[in-house]
């Protein structure tokens, strides 16, 4: 019986039948799959009250060129998750992650962020990177009403409603460091970047700033995303003859970089380098001794004394293990979970608007040191600082801000700035 | 003045590390007309092995790395690379000859494998391999003209491989056959030379030089499971522009596009120059479709 | 009754003439499935049905160039972006309401480029979307076919563009947006984007969009000009000795194609609220390649099926096996050519499982002596084997 079928199958008018079959099951694997497999076996349930637990996102690059970097700060996010349930979860109720993959690839970024919001129905979303993914999106969270915490410095000029952004602006990373630099008397800056929007904008806030001194950049160089022959822009480094190279290349490109500049004979002492996407996870990659003596700007080092920094270094190498590092993105992808939590426990409620009413003002003491959500602009008050890359990796402090600086995303506060905001606006 | 003389040290550099890369290419595309997409994951592949030398070496002497070590790397760069060429050919491209396009795909499908393995292997973050510190540092000509000694010192590896090809080639056994096939594949295997072999042996050749070019990398870039791909696509115009599987024709091509790239770049900015470089590739090949030097065969 | 539905087998033939029943039946019934899926599928499953629906045109317009006329572009996601900027340009400006586009401002410009002017008005850019990739396509196809580059070459040739175009768009952010591409748009004619209703019509534009492609295609590959393309895969010489010239049709082609893959970039933007120029680069172009393989190449059919069920399976892995799920794809594309080289379609062929090869042969040996005994006696349809009409031939490398 079995065997004729298969025979008639072979000879050929079974041919429909294979096609009808999988024709359907391709239909069902679209309607029911993307969203089967990480909730498959999990009871339903919403974001509000009535289930026993709380479905947050989590959405970063696990694969593509910005996992490099990407998946630390998944693994910090999920660490303050697992401690939040290990104390007795959010209102009662555990936190359950519903991790996706944004694969270093925009359009796929919003893919899975609207899947987040619509099929998993989280109450929040913690992840991103770059910029770019930022905002990808952005109109997804704003149209779905979603809640997304970014943990990276960026390059500002944004605040929208439906993200927080507990990684650094420019007034708390980028304008400190260049008056930082003035203040040591360096003079002639070259600006030195990846090609794309947080290099180009920080840059142009930089000429701005260094135009209210009555100083003009001695040269400005872009090169594409992921380039590693730096030979040439080194060449017009030298012949350009600056004091400092303000550096903002972006994973890849500063390991060569830094490499190439070492080999042509630049020291620290002759042209020291001052980087604001260079952590201790990038030093790793970068060889501490090609990059030992060089500055970097950040609100965290795996370096800074307070004993919640002791706590959470213990934590993080006890999960993950005792050879890897936190940096200031993982600090803030960490912290960023936990004034969520006080947040919804201040409103009672994981209500998108509630949250945002109640997040105003909320402190905690972070790694880092004592962070503050800004009352209108849903940025994070930090404390400023700049540190010497250290022969064994780590990062020496040698400046900070002494207290908590209050975020500016449009830098309203800075004369030379003005204008700024309405560029964008 | 000094710049310029320094910019075109930096575009010989620049072309030799592409000649390395490009070698491979043109002879196992000359020969069987295959272009391997996962050529830049065997550059991958060298590095890894340079880095993982170095970690064996230490974790046996349990001290740092010995700048022998640095050296054993480069035959082992060429061997282990080699190996998995041979591997690849013999299992995967094999059986694709006269699909050359099929190759593309399957190549391409190759490359991602190796890229994941290497991200599970080591892990996703870039890894770092000590030089040795004789190469640190530089030969100062001038005031501003210092050659860093670790591109001297590629350059000079290059030449002693390129010496070594023409050696293989030209004065071995073995060479003889792999140009017999190249000119005619037909009359080679009817007059008993076994056209399999050639094809393997060529191919792993062609993958161990990438697997020098790997570890040549890691004394200047990132070490990285994508490392590979930032250079790949470079070698590939190399090859369209240098012709048909002969090697002087990619030396030359090499050099042309190695210096055109750090010329434009410092002229105008590497993106610019990227591009100025394929539209003058694309005019140049109006006017020579066959690329600067053309293999004969019947 | 049984025994006639048999005359359906052969829509999965790669020939160019079939009879009509066999070559309607499934797409029929393949459309009349996209068209009820709304019914039963939720807002964020028909959003993505509809985006693999863009991809299956851009597969299509690939299929059209290399299954039948044997010219693999690497570089296809190229003229997909363009068209998605075309469109993307247009829509940022109706955000924009009149304005400067955000982006703009950050990088430093104060008035609108001359060339984005015209791209206010839908009349200007919808034409865009299909004239500028075809443009682009028809000036460098022509260009490279007049040298009689063929191959492996047009395939290197295409992936540098795809990488050389990728870099330009990253570089000028003042005028393309840069690594963020163009975001967050409002609208569309009118209609603002996000709500329900208007990406269900947008659904139903792609529907459409597709079917006529299709019919489109089909038209071509059945007429004089599709029975020229594949004489020009199998043998170009002859074709050229015949009196013809191929270097200007293949331009037409690859210009057609270009500009149908523009279409769909044009469809995906509005749907997934983002065009930027990681669509245009060298992995989104190579992916195009491998629908197609996996789907089948010289069928139509097979470029619509192995664009979705690749997505689907995309999706799928890649939510299920975050970390490992390229192993799969690696393993799509050595598997796709080298063991089932006729893709989905080679499988309703009865292909099957049919490496011929080396050990992999031997291993089907082993495996099948008993199957392919019965399957004789069966008087098993004669099928072409794998490679000899359905996949390019070995192209002749550029000179004669």
């Amino acid at each position: 019986m079995f065997k004729s079928l298969l025979s008639k199958i072979s000879r050929g008018y079974g041919a429909t039948l294979p096609a009808l079959l999988l024709g359907v099951a391709m239909l069902a694997a679209i309607a029911c799959g993307p969203s089967a497999a990480p909730s498959a076996g999990e009871k339903p349930s919403g974001s509000m009250a009535g289930g026993e637990v709380i479905k947050v996102g989590v959405l970063h690059s696990l694969s593509g060129t910005m996992s490099i970097s990407e998946t630390a700060v998944r693994d910090a996010t999920l660490l303050a998750i697992e401690e939040i349930n290990a104390s007795g979860g959010v209102m009662g109720k555990k936190l359950q992650p519903v991790i996706e993959d944004g694969a270093s690839d925009w359009p796929t970024f919003a893919e899975k962020a609207r899947k987040l919001l619509q099929n998993d129905k989280v109450a929040v979303v913690f992840g991103c990177w770059t910029s770019a993914s930022r905002k990808a999106v952005l109109p997804v969270f704003e149209s779905n009403n979603g809640l997304l915490f970014y943990p990276v410095q960026y390059e500002g000029l944004e605040t929208s409603p439906n993200i927080f952004y507990t990684g650094a602006t420019t007034n708390q990373q980028i304008v400190p460091a260049v008056e930082y630099l003035l203040g040591q008397g360096k003079k002639r800056f070259f600006l030195l970047g990846s090609d794309y929007v947080f290099p180009r904008t920080s840059n142009l806030i930089i000429n701005r700033q260094l135009e209210g001194s009555g100083l003009k950049a001695v040269g400005e160089e872009y090169t594409p995303l992921g380039h590693t022959e730096y030979s040439t822009v080194i060449s017009k480094i030298k012949a350009a003859k600056p004091d400092v190279v303000f550096n903002t290349l972006n994973g890849d490109s500063n390991v060569a970089f830094f490499k190439q500049l070492k080999d042509a004979g630049i020291t620290a002492k002759d042209l020291p380098v001052i980087s604001v996407s260079v952590a201790e996870e990038e030093v790793r990659g970068i060889g501490p001794d090609n990059i030992a003596g060089h500055l970097v700007a950040w609100n965290y080092f795996q370096t800074t004394n307070t004993p919640e920094n002791t706590k959470f270094v213990a934590a993080y190498k006890a999960k993950y293990g005792a050879n890897r590092v936190t940096d200031d993105p993982i600090e803030a992808g960490y912290f960023g979970v936990y004034l969520w939590k006080m947040a919804v426990e201040k409103a009672g409620s994981t209500d998108v608007a509630k949250v945002k009413e109640a997040a105003k003002g909320i402190q905690f003491s972070a790694p880092g040191g004592p962070v503050t959500i800004h009352m209108s602009n849903q940025h994070t008050a930090k404390t400023v600082r700049i540190g010497m890359v250290r022969a064994d990796g780590q990062i020496n402090e040698v400046w900070n801000s002494g207290k908590p600086v209050s975020p500016d995303p449009y830098l309203d506060t800075y004369t030379w700035a003005k204008g700024i905001r309405n560029m964008v606006q | 003045m000094e710049v310029w003389a320094l910019q075109i040290f930096n575009g010989i550099s620049l072309s030799t590390i592409l000649l390395l890369i490009a070698l491979g290419l043109a002879l196992s595309f000359g020969l069987m007309n295959v272009i391997n997409l996962a050529h830049g994951e065997f550059i991958m592949i060298g590095a890894y092995t340079t880095y993982a030398l170095q970690i064996a070496a230490s974790a046996l002497t349990g001290g740092p790395s010995s700048e022998v070590t640095f050296l054993i790397a480069i035959p082992l760069a060429f061997i282990v690379t080699g190996a998995v060429g041979f591997l690849v050919e013999r299992s995967l491209i094999r059986f694709l000859y006269r699909r050359p396009l099929d190759t593309l795909l399957a190549t391409w499908g190759v490359g991602l494998i190796l890229q994941q393995l290497a991200r599970s292997i080591f892990g996703a973050p870039n890894v770092q391999v000590v030089a040795p510190q004789w190469l640190s540092g530089g030969v100062a000509l001038g005031s501003d003209l210092v050659l860093p000694m670790k591109r001297l010192f590629i350059i000079l590896v290059v030449l002693v491989c390129l010496a070594g090809i023409y050696w293989y080639m030209y004065r071995s056994s073995e060479g003889r056959r792999m140009r017999a096939v190249m000119q005619n594949r037909d009359m080679a295997s009817s007059l008993g030379v076994s056209t399999r072999r050639v094809d393997s042996l060529t191919f792993a050749l062609g993958a161990g030089l990438a697997g020098i070019a790997g570890w040549a990398l890691t004394l200047i870039g990132p070490i990285g499971p994508s490392l590979g791909t930032f250079y790949v696509v470079d070698a590939f115009i190399v090859v369209i522009l240098g012709g048909l599987g002969q090697i002087p024709g990619t030396i030359m091509a090499a050099f042309i596009i190695g210096m055109l790239n750090t010329i434009f770049e410092f002229g105008t900015t590497a993106v610019v120059g990227k591009v100025l470089v394929f539209v003058m590739v694309i005019l140049f090949l109006q006017w020579k479709p066959a690329g600067l030097m053309r293999l004969r065969t019947r | 009754m049984i025994r006639g539905l048999g005359v359906l087998r052969t829509f999965f033939q790669p020939g160019l003439r079939k009879p009509w029943l066999a070559q309607w039946a499934f797409p029929a019934l393949a459309l009349l499935a996209l068209l009820l899926a709304p019914a039963v599928l939720s807002g964020f499953r028909m959003g993505l049905l509809g985006k693999f629906m863009t991809f299956a045109i851009l597969a299509l317009s690939l299929n059209l160039i290399w299954g039948y006329a044997g010219m693999l572009s690497l570089g296809h996601g190229v003229f997909f972006g363009l068209g998605g900027y075309s469109f993307a340009m247009y829509l940022k400006l109706e955000a924009a309401g009149g304005k400067l586009p955000d982006f703009m401002f950050w990088s430093g410009l104060r008035e609108l480029p001359f060339f984005w002017e015209p791209f206010r008005h839908p009349w200007f850019a919808l034409p865009m979307i299909f004239i500028i990739p075809a443009a682009l396509a028809g000036g460098l196809g022509y260009l490279v076919f007049r040298s009689r580059i063929t191959g492996v070459y047009f395939a290197l040739i295409t992936q540098a563009l795809a990488l050389i175009v990728s870099i330009l768009f990253v570089g000028q952010q003042p005028y393309t947006g840069g690594t963020n591409g163009i975001t967050n748009f409002s609208a569309i004619f009118g209609f603002p984007i996000s709500r329900p209703g208007t990406q269900l019509a947008l659904y139903y534009v792609t529907v459409a969009a597709l079917a006529l492609t299709y019919l489109l295609c089909h038209w071509i590959i059945s007429s004089r000009l599709g029975r020229l393309l594949v004489a020009m895969r199998d043998d170009e010489n002859r074709v050229r000795f015949s009196g013809y010239n191929p270097a200007i049709l293949k331009t037409l082609v690859f210009t057609l194609s270009a500009g149908l893959a523009g279409i769909a970039g044009a469809l995906f933007v509005p749907q997934v609220g983002i065009v930027s120029p990681s669509m245009m680069g060298i992995v989104p172009s190579v992916e195009i390649a491998i629908w197609v393989a996996v789907g089948g190449r010289g069928v139509l059919m097979g470029a619509v099926l192995g664009a979705i069920v690749v997505n689907g399976a995309k999706s799928l892995l890649s939510e299920s096996f975050p970390d490992i799920w390229q192993y799969f794809l690696g393993a799509l594309f050595v598997g796709a050519v080298l063991v089932f080289p006729g893709g989905i379609m080679g499988l309703f062929r009865g292909e099957g499982w049919r490496p011929r090869w080396g050990w992999l042969g031997q291993v089907r040996a082993a495996l099948g002596r008993k199957k392919l005994a019965d399957s004789q006696q069966g008087g098993m349809l004669k099928v072409p084997a794998p490679g000899s009409t359905s996949s390019p031939r070995a192209e002749k490398t550029r000179s004669p």
